[in-house]
């Protein structure tokens, strides 16, 4: 009934071809961007920004990057973190070097200089495959977090590494407040999910999804492997470096390269293996879940009373169960299961 | 219709005064968030030091509070991580009336809320850990490291080889190695070290050890090709008593390892077993029994309400460090009250300039029942670690005893003036204007 599609008829390929075909879920996402853009930031409490919505939002981006990389083109990589940690420390040297330097343009550079590092480090997803590349996209993690903290340069020669990012400030705007930082983040992340909707729809989508469900099919009808590999490296390592550049601006404000370390990189993973692999709507699932659920969880135990190492223990216990559960009964995430109810909706009430 | 309107008008608002003051009645009680760890890879120090904290706000409490206010406090459990600390601060930084101070015990967390505490008015402490530059406080008005950061502490640990050696003119020529853990942590003593490795000219190896650390064969290797004089571990969690087992394997005298106070703990030499006897490390707390702490056994856990589930860690490192924590905090909204009004809640401003104006004498340590306990402390505006007094601990196969008789005092001078240089460098990329904040 809610999804009754009766009456949208597709009479060009214009309405064919668009994002949602659907006119609900045009009606939804317009009204859940609206929501997000014009009522969140007048209702929501800074505890809801700064400790929910922008580490959502960050995370999503992140776990975005990584399903383009994993879920569409195939190429698994536990390095997430270190691209993000490329993008923040790029960002920052950028701010601090360039005199007068945009910092839209200072994420975007920071965004390049983690999609070069991601090509160097994707070439040799050339040759191996499965877990043979997760093991060197392994060492981008441990690389680039060593060579953070080893060259004093990129942090400017604090003696600890750690570095603190500079004021956000876009056309004399100064963004401060929490509910500022979460309408950056907020436009940023719009931007880019839609951008990534579309690239997944395209010519260069496809050819991920080809190389992803079989390389040397993919070769034979006419895909180039390694151009196609290494634009998702590419892309991929982009998405996560703006993530990076995010999380240390917007988010945490002082950073140290420790901060990007492999458990990053797990938990980016987890968001994507539960949000879905191969969805844009299961990044975001997938991140809203891992962020809130040790939140909802300790908010839980705390109400009942019981001690905090319960709540920790229980967290771990959820998600290890959790994981095994996708991974077996539902590989395809959450967003799948958003599609099982969706489809279910659109013939309710008369199945047949 | 009207009268009815504004009659229901004013009850409303008789009601909702009465509630307002009934609030104001059960806010009597000064909130301090507790961001702890009681899980992971550092519960040991975590559960050790905030379960101290909680045992002296018991003591408080039971003693009737601070001039009759009480404490109230939530705990979070962060698990040591940056952004699970973060988001602990947020939930409960407005709680109860505001939070008083914060101490994350972590470099991570103290990092990830360093430029929120002072936007949001909540005074921060770092006790012995954090950026040592904050101890300037016309740059950082609102960050705490008291008793002494990991600069004073370096200072202290050179300070010591020296007087070992018999002067620190004797230190030239010798070989020290910082085994460090790869982080910010281990590598926040660099600029001290270095600038006394120029200025007494022995030879300073820095090898570093990959987080966890649970395997430094190829470290000690190195150490004893290098054969050095002293070694200086500066480590944290299970690399502790990794270093003090291989130590012993490959034949290198603990004597001459020298630990920071994170690798100074029964949770640090116990695992390690003999092979831990003659080990030494810094400390700020002298390792003993005091009055404090048996008022603690007697009035708290007496009682039931203490916060640790083995008594026998009651008196341990980690254990004493966060009455020490907690008894600083105390003072400081102590000092606040005295200011602007005993038997006040006091906002997180006021505490600052508590914490500011703090003066723990011997005489106060004495009347706290923790004489010689920790260093005495006064801090200033320009001076917000108050003390840089370290001491010296060796473990003895069951306890640790203190070696050093006094307290020990590194290059002050010097630390000072690369606080000053680093805290600027700081206010410069911040565009910050350095000044005191007033009363």
């Amino acid at each position: 009934m809610i999804y009754r599609e009766s009456g949208q008829y597709k009479t060009t390929y214009e309405t064919d071809t668009q994002i949602f075909p659907i006119a609900q879920d045009r009606f939804a996402v317009v009204a859940l961007l609206v929501i997000a853009f014009l009522v969140t930031p007048f209702v929501a409490t800074p505890y809801m920004f700064s400790a929910i919505l922008i580490p959502f939002l960050i995370f999503s981006l992140a776990a975005l990057g990584l399903n383009i990389l994993t879920g569409y083109a195939g190429q698994i990589s536990l390095g997430t973190a270190a691209f993000m940690a490329v993008g923040a420390f790029a960002s920052y040297n950028f701010m601090l070097r360039v005199p007068g330097m945009p910092i839209l343009l200072a994420f975007v550079l920071g965004g390049i200089c983690a999609a070069m590092v991601g090509i160097a480090f994707g070439l040799p997803s050339l040759r191996i495959r499965g877990f043979y590349l997760a093991a060197s996209t392994l060492a981008t993690q441990f690389f680039v977090v060593w060579c953070l903290t080893k060259v004093p340069w990129f942090t400017n020669n604090s003696s600890s590494g750690v570095i603190t990012a500079q004021q956000i400030e876009i056309l004399g705007y100064k963004f401060d407040s929490p509910a500022e930082k979460y309408l950056l983040v907020l436009a940023i992340v719009s931007v880019l999910a839609l951008l990534a909707k579309n690239m997944v729809r395209s010519t260069v989508g496809r050819s991920w999804m080809a190389v992803r469900d079989m390389d040397v099919a993919a070769e034979v009808i006419g895909f180039r492997v390694m151009r196609t590999k290494l634009i998702a490296f590419a892309v991929s390592s982009f998405y996560c470096g703006i993530a990076g550049a995010l999380f240390a601006y917007c988010y945490v404000g002082t950073v140290e390269p420790e901060a990007y370390n492999l458990d990053l990189s797990f938990r980016i993973l987890f968001m994507v293996i539960i949000g879905g692999l191969g969805s844009i709507l299961g990044s975001f699932f997938g991140a809203a879940f891992i962020v809130l659920l040790p939140i909802v969880l300790s908010m839980i135990v705390h109400v009942t009373g019981l001690p905090n190492s319960v709540t920790s223990n229980l967290e771990l216990m959820v998600f290890g169960g959790l994981i095994i559960f996708f991974l077996i009964v539902e590989p395809h995430g959450l967003a799948r299961l958003w599609q099982i109810g969706k489809e279910k909706l659109r013939l309710w009430p008369f199945p047949h | 219709m009207k009268l009815k309107f504004a009659k229901a008008m004013i009850v409303s608002a008789v009601a909702a005064t009465t509630a307002l003051t009934g609030a104001l009645a059960a806010a009597q009680e000064q909130f301090i968030p507790i961001l702890s760890y009681r899980v992971g890879l550092y519960a040991a120090g975590g559960s050790g030091f905030y379960g101290g904290a909680i045992d002296y706000f018991n003591l408080v409490n039971a003693n009737g509070g601070i001039n009759g206010v009480k404490i109230a406090w939530e705990e979070c459990e962060t698990e040591y991580n940056a952004t699970r600390g973060v988001e602990c601060y947020e939930r409960l930084k407005k709680k109860g009336g505001g939070a008083s101070l914060v101490e994350p015990l972590s470099t991570g967390i103290a990092y990830g809320i360093l430029d929120r505490v002072g936007v949001d008015k909540v005074p921060m402490t770092t006790l012995g850990y954090g950026r040592s530059d904050a101890a300037n406080g016309q740059v950082f008005p609102y960050v705490f490291p008291l008793i002494t950061s990991y600069w004073s502490q370096a200072a202290g640990m050179i300070k010591y080889l020296g007087d070992k050696a018999g002067g620190m003119d004797k230190l030239r020529g010798k070989k020290i190695v910082h085994l460090y853990h790869d982080s910010a942590f281990g590598k926040e003593p660099f600029p001290v070290l270095e600038a006394y490795e120029k200025s007494l000219g022995f030879q300073l190896v820095k090898i570093p050890v990959p987080h966890p650390g649970n395997e430094q064969n190829s470290q000690w290797l190195q150490i004893r090709q290098a054969n050095p004089d002293y070694v200086i571990l500066w480590g944290w969690g299970v690399m502790n008593a990794v270093a003090i087992k291989t130590a012993a394997r490959v034949g290198f005298p603990r004597e001459k390892m020298l630990g920071v106070w994170w690798a100074g703990s029964e949770e640090d030499t116990i695992p390690a077993g003999d092979a831990a006897k003659g080990y030494t490390t810094m400390t700020f707390n002298t390792p003993g029994n005091y009055p404090v702490i048996d008022e603690i056994r007697k009035k708290v856990y007496a009682t039931g309400k203490g916060n640790l589930s083995d008594k026998d860690r009651v008196g341990s490192v980690y254990h004493m460090r966060g009455i020490t924590a907690a008894m600083l905090w105390i003072e400081g909204i102590r000092n606040a009250q005295n200011k602007y009004g005993k038997g006040k809640v006091m906002t997180g401003e006021q505490i600052r300039w508590g914490l500011e104006n703090l003066n723990v004498d011997e005489k106060r340590q004495r009347e706290l029942g923790a004489a010689n306990m920790f260093p005495t402390i006064k801090t200033s505006c320009q001076d917000h670690e108050g003390s840089g007094a370290v001491k010296v601990q060796v473990w003895d196969g069951k306890a640790w005893k203190a070696v050093t008789p006094n307290w020990i005092i590194g290059d002050r001078a010097m630390v000072q003036k690369m606080v000053a240089e680093s805290s600027a460098k700081y206010a410069a990329e911040k565009k910050i204007t350095p000044a005191c904040l007033p009363g």
